[in-house]
């Protein structure tokens, strides 16, 4: 395998439709790195590795690079950006100051973003309308970051374009199922184009999740809300 | 002024005794570096702290040369990125380090934080419930000191040196002293935690930690005000 050698053996434990995983794999894919993709059924029967590998969460994805374990979707990210610091793409800026504007949209997109997409999809009534308020807003900030540029990360993909794009298709799959409209194309023509490019980019079919896979998960998972709960 | 040049102009935007604040102050006085420290009242925010943190309007703020840098643990990685020629170094060398090192602050951010806010703001059975995960999430602390090579032997989680999860972790020490006295409880067991107890003694005493630890009873007072605007009952609409 071509760099094996300097890559070393990389794997990657994780559920492959997952916006985590997925993360990770874009960082992977854009640096040309050479991994084992493991897919683990974390609802059933967690396998020895994973818990093994994360004792403290026990959850996915985690990067095993020649047998030590990163845990955590970003870390992974900024691991895979240092552990192959002269491999281009750059996934961080190089200014101090950039990088903490990049972590911070990071974490924003982690601690607020993702979580008010989820609320649309689980949420009902006037809850959800909440949360697809707060989506909405969230989204016009990232619309404002973005400003002139054709990635968060400038002119290339970097550490805001894979935390966001990991979670995408997610965003795109819960607008129809719950018949909402997140990225509003009017009212965030530059969310919508980075979206449309992000897809397209080199590398990203192959890892992103296939849209209509995700579509069923989803809806599964928001039918079992709305139906009542077999015998208690 | 020493290394203004350098420094340019650095102004921290905080609550006295707030933990957050206190890890970057931490990071700021063990780089040694001059800053002018604007405290702000969270009742009555200023313009300064809404322009320079619109997204979440909350301290601590770091504005260097008018560039303001939010989140604590973010900041502490912009000191140590801006000031990187400057000793000590906050962050290990090694990229397998630095992940585990932003693995365990991140455990403290998304864990450990969240039980103190609910043992501050709980009541009864809840506030208990709060205290047993709290205690529970500091074990798992104490199990990484035991067992990661990372820390195991060593003086700190940044080894020889204070470093990035000991700021994460040491910034709340004074804050979880507080919170056990006011809610009668022991938070990190001396017995069931040595080797956690022995770090909180050895941070607190560190050269450029211990000048700026707050009065214990200045924080006791402050979780007592945090808890009466928590737990009152709403005035009628």
């Amino acid at each position: 395998m071509e760099g094996c050698g300097e890559d070393g053996q990389v794997k990657l434990l994780g559920v492959a439709h997952s916006p985590f995983a997925v993360r990770v794999r874009i960082a992977l894919a854009l640096k040309g790195i050479h991994y084992e993709f493991i897919e683990e059924d974390i609802y059933n029967n967690k396998s020895e590795l994973l818990l093994q590998s994360n004792p403290v969460h026990k959850k996915v994805p985690v990067l095993i690079h020649n047998g030590k374990p990163i845990c955590e979707s970003m870390i992974i990210v900024q691991y895979i950006e240092e552990a192959w610091g002269s491999k281009a793409p750059f996934l961080m800026p190089k200014d101090p100051y950039d990088r903490a504007i990049a972590r911070f949209w990071a974490a924003f997109v982690d601690d607020k973003f993702t979580p008010s997409v989820w609320g649309v999809l689980m949420g009902e009534g006037e809850e959800q309308v909440k949360a697809v308020e707060e989506s909405v807003a969230n989204l016009l900030l990232l619309e404002e970051v973005l400003s002139g540029k054709a990635y968060f990360g400038g002119d290339e993909i970097g550490l805001v374009d894979i935390a966001l794009g990991g979670v995408l298709i997610g965003v795109q799959m819960i607008q129809k199922v719950t018949h909402t409209v997140l990225i509003d194309t009017q009212k965030m023509p530059l969310l919508s184009a980075w979206a449309h490019k992000f897809c397209k980019a080199n590398g990203m079919k192959e890892v992103l999740p296939d849209p209509a896979k995700l579509f069923e998960l989803l809806s599964e998972r928001r039918a079992k809300l709305t139906s009542p709960p077999a015998g208690n | 002024m020493e290394g203004c040049a350098q420094e340019g102009q650095v102004k921290l935007l905080g609550v006295e005794y707030s933990p957050f604040l206190l890890r970057v102050r931490i990071a700021l006085s063990l780089k040694g570096i001059h800053y002018e420290f604007i405290e702000e009242d969270i009742q009555n925010k200023s313009e300064l702290l809404l322009q320079t943190n619109p997204v979440h309007k909350k301290i601590p703020v770091l504005i260097q040369n008018g560039k303001p840098v939010c989140e604590s643990m973010i900041i502490v990685q912009y000191i140590e990125e801006a000031w990187g020629n400057k000793a000590p170094n906050l962050m290990p060398k090694d990229p397998y380090d630095r992940a585990i090192a932003r693995f365990w602050a991140a455990f403290i951010d998304d864990k450990v934080v969240p039980c103190l806010r609910e043992v501050v703001t709980g009541q009864g059975e809840q506030q208990q419930k709060a205290v047993q995960e709290l205690v529970a999430n500091f074990l798992i602390l104490e199990e990484s000191v035991r067992t990661n090579p990372c820390f195991s032997g060593k003086l700190y989680f940044g080894g020889d040196e204070i470093g990035f999860v000991d700021i994460a972790l040491g910034g709340l020490s004074a804050f979880v002293k507080a919170l056990g006295k006011a809610t009668n409880s022991v938070l990190i067991d001396e017995e069931k935690m040595p080797l956690l107890s022995a770090w909180m003694d050895r941070f607190c005493e560190a050269d450029g930690v211990k000048e700026g630890m707050p009065d214990p009873a200045k924080v006791l007072e402050f979780i007592s005000a945090m808890r009466v605007k928590f737990t009152s009952p709403p005035t009628a609409k």
